[in-house]
């Protein structure tokens, strides 16, 4: 299949605002898909609620759009009843890490085979720009106007601490580079979780007069700095940069692959008459 | 059911797991919460053992939430809870009714409103039940009064999920849950068991929400991972479970989630009435209390009171004719039940306002003695 038989693109133009990052995050999607021959029957995109909530309209695939943050928790049982299915989980940093953080990271604990993509504009834009649990402290929202007093989680670091095995960033400004995240995170066995910041020109970028999609692209290319790079910074020179590509990538057993042994060990309690 | 098979002696939750299993159930996730471990501790041991998923979710936001993918990705799935993780429980009930997913939620009851006085018995989560989470919608509920209907109705409900495409509630309560006692653990056959329709046909075509045409009312669903490419959406959806806003799909849909109950309240209804035959007054009750109804009935006859008991196990959607027509026969109705009187207001829309309906009710974390029925009955005697 080609990357464009995954879109409905009868559905086109995409309901998103001009210059929102989440039509880049889709094309890296499904690029994604075509270049590991994902079949639309078994795929399912799990979607949460909000502006990147929406991306289900736009696929081929099987999906599923339920409540806001729980995509996760609907995927787990998906994932976990049927093992052969590549479950493919879209959040906004809402959905993601404020209302569904408890989700997050205890399915980064849990370690089911998931791929999580975070999009993360830093406010929710579905509802007029309010303030989000990544909003930066300063930031200017609808519901910070003097100046958000709250520090903002960084996604990335919070997947890792709570056990995910693939962690990655990326930026619109590097599509390429986000399709290859998201095609490793979802070859990856276990929970991948690759975050995406985008562009809210809209009402984050407004508020906080960072130009327009374009200048909020740029601001995103001359902040962005590789894990690579980073690693040989200080924490200080480090400050106020986005550090893009893949943080962690090790090899731990998923939760499907170790129950299966938990069934074995029963069936076999279960024919011994225990 | 009088079925022949084995003679277990066990608690309620015991069965109600037993009865999952048998039923075909093969997926479980939940978070732990007196009085409904029990099915969490079985359903962990026992799953596996038959090739299911036993999953401790992280609260009970995402366990009703896992077995809502899981009935989807093909797996008949249930959860089990009480009163304050029933309550969590209500948004992702709202993506079941929306979603039209079958599963099966088992609220053990315990005392509320909050923590409550954990983990005495109540009844007082009838109207949440059907209620609880927020919109117009149907919602089957069935209620045991023993252990032997723990299993029945567990088989019942997963059978109605599955033929109305519905998360059915089962609304059992501490006294019955923990209560150990004889049971006939039949065995089920193929025929015992109702799975969903699954859709035919040219695939391309294939539409899950697509209930018109059917003649049984019920749109065939695909699971996740068939050639049959689907979508499930909790938002207002067309046919196809594209969103959808105008005016007369809203209607047609949100309608249609209380209508396929209500155009299949016989096949749905189940009411156990004792001792109706001969009977000037009615005790009309369910779950636990059916038990102190049916021995104040017999003390009651000993004095020559000619009573009756009607359980009401399909508490929704409410059998509202069966009641009206025991209204018509009796002179007055008790109803017992360990809350303040949610069932005496459903009693009461449905007969005469001729006939009295007196309510028994408890909220003091005891369950209702045979005595205090027959105190309530003969004030409607009198």
């Amino acid at each position: 299949m080609r990357y464009m038989d995954y879109l409905k693109t009868e559905k086109f133009p995409l309901f998103w605002c001009a210059g929102c990052g989440n039509g880049t995050v889709l094309g890296a999607i499904v690029r994604a898909f075509e270049e590991l021959e994902l079949t639309r029957e078994n795929t399912v995109v799990v979607t949460g609620i909000g502006c990147w909530g929406k991306a289900d309209d736009y696929v081929t695939t099987n999906s599923f759009h339920g409540t806001h943050g729980r995509a996760l928790a609907f995927g787990t049982g998906i994932k976990l009843a049927n093992p052969d299915l590549d479950v493919v989980v879209l959040m906004g940093d809402g959905d993601g890490v404020t209302i569904g953080g408890n989700h997050f990271i205890h399915a980064a604990r849990r370690n089911v085979d998931l791929t999580a993509i975070v999009v993360n504009n830093f406010n929710y834009g579905m509802t007029g720009g309010q303030y989000s649990a990544t909003t930066p402290e300063t930031r200017i929202t609808s519901t910070s106007r003097l100046g958000h007093i709250e520090q903002g989680f960084d996604i990335c670091r919070l997947a890792e601490a709570a056990g995910a095995p693939f962690v990655a960033r990326a930026t619109p400004h590097g599509p390429v580079q986000m399709k290859n995240l998201i095609k490793e995170g979802i070859r990856k066995k276990g929970f991948a979780m690759i975050e995406v910041l985008s562009p809210c020109p809209t009402h984050y970028g407004k508020s906080n007069r960072l130009g327009g999609a374009p200048e909020m692209l740029k601001w995103f290319d001359e902040h962005s700095v590789s894990v690579e790079k980073a690693r040989r910074m200080a924490p200080e020179e480090l400050q106020g940069k986005i550090v893009v590509g893949k943080m962690v990538d090790r090899e731990a057993e998923d939760y499907g692959t170790k129950y299966r042994r938990i069934q074995q060990a029963a069936q076999e309690r279960e024919r011994r008459g225990a | 059911m009088k079925r022949d098979g084995e003679v277990v002696f066990t608690l309620g939750n015991d069965a109600i797991t037993a009865g999952a299993i048998a039923a075909g159930a093969r997926f479980y996730a939940g978070y732990p919460i007196t009085p409904s471990s029990e099915v969490a501790e079985l359903s962990s041991i026992r799953l596996p053992a038959v090739g299911g998923v036993y999953v401790q979710m992280e609260d009970e936001l995402g366990s009703i939430a896992a077995i809502i993918g899981a009935s989807l990705a093909g797996k008949k799935a249930y959860t089990a809870t009480s009163g304050p993780g029933f309550s969590l429980m209500q948004e992702n009930l709202g993506v079941a009714v929306m979603g039209e997913v079958p599963c099966v939620i088992i609220n053990v009851q315990r005392s509320g409103p909050s923590t409550g006085l954990a983990t005495k018995p109540a009844q007082g989560d009838l109207m949440q039940a059907k209620w609880g989470t927020h919109g117009d919608h149907g919602i089957i509920v069935l209620s045991p009064s023993s252990v032997q209907e723990c299993y029945d109705l567990m088989i019942l409900a997963f059978n109605f999920s599955e033929k109305y495409r519905t998360p059915v509630v089962f609304l059992a309560d501490e006294n019955v849950g923990h209560m150990r006692e004889r049971y006939v653990r039949w065995a089920v056959t193929p025929a015992d068991i109702v799975d969903r329709k699954a859709p035919s046909g040219d695939p391309e075509r294939y539409r899950p929400y697509d209930f018109e045409g059917e003649s049984d009312g019920i749109a065939p669903l695909a699971c996740y991972g068939s050639p049959y490419v689907f979508r499930i959406n909790g938002s207002g959806h067309d046919e196809s479970g594209a969103p959808c806003g105008r005016p007369d799909n809203a209607d047609k849909f949100i309608r249609h989630y209380e209508d396929k109950f209500l155009k299949n309240i016989d096949d749905i209804t189940r009411v156990n009435s004792f001792g109706m035959d001969d009977a000037e007054y009615a005790i009309i009750t369910f779950g636990c209390s059916t038990r102190a109804a049916k021995a104040a009935m017999k003390q009651a006859r000993a004095k020559e009171i000619r009573v009756g008991v009607v359980q009401i196990v399909t508490l929704w959607p409410f059998p509202e004719a069966v009641v009206s027509s025991v209204g018509e026969r009796v002179k007055g109705i008790v109803v017992p039940e360990l809350n303040l009187g949610q069932l005496r207001g459903e009693v009461r829309k449905c007969v005469s306002s001729d006939i009295p309906v007196v309510g028994v009710n408890k909220v003091d974390s005891r369950i209702i003695f045979p005595d205090e029925v027959l105190k309530g009955l003969e004030e409607v005697v009198r």
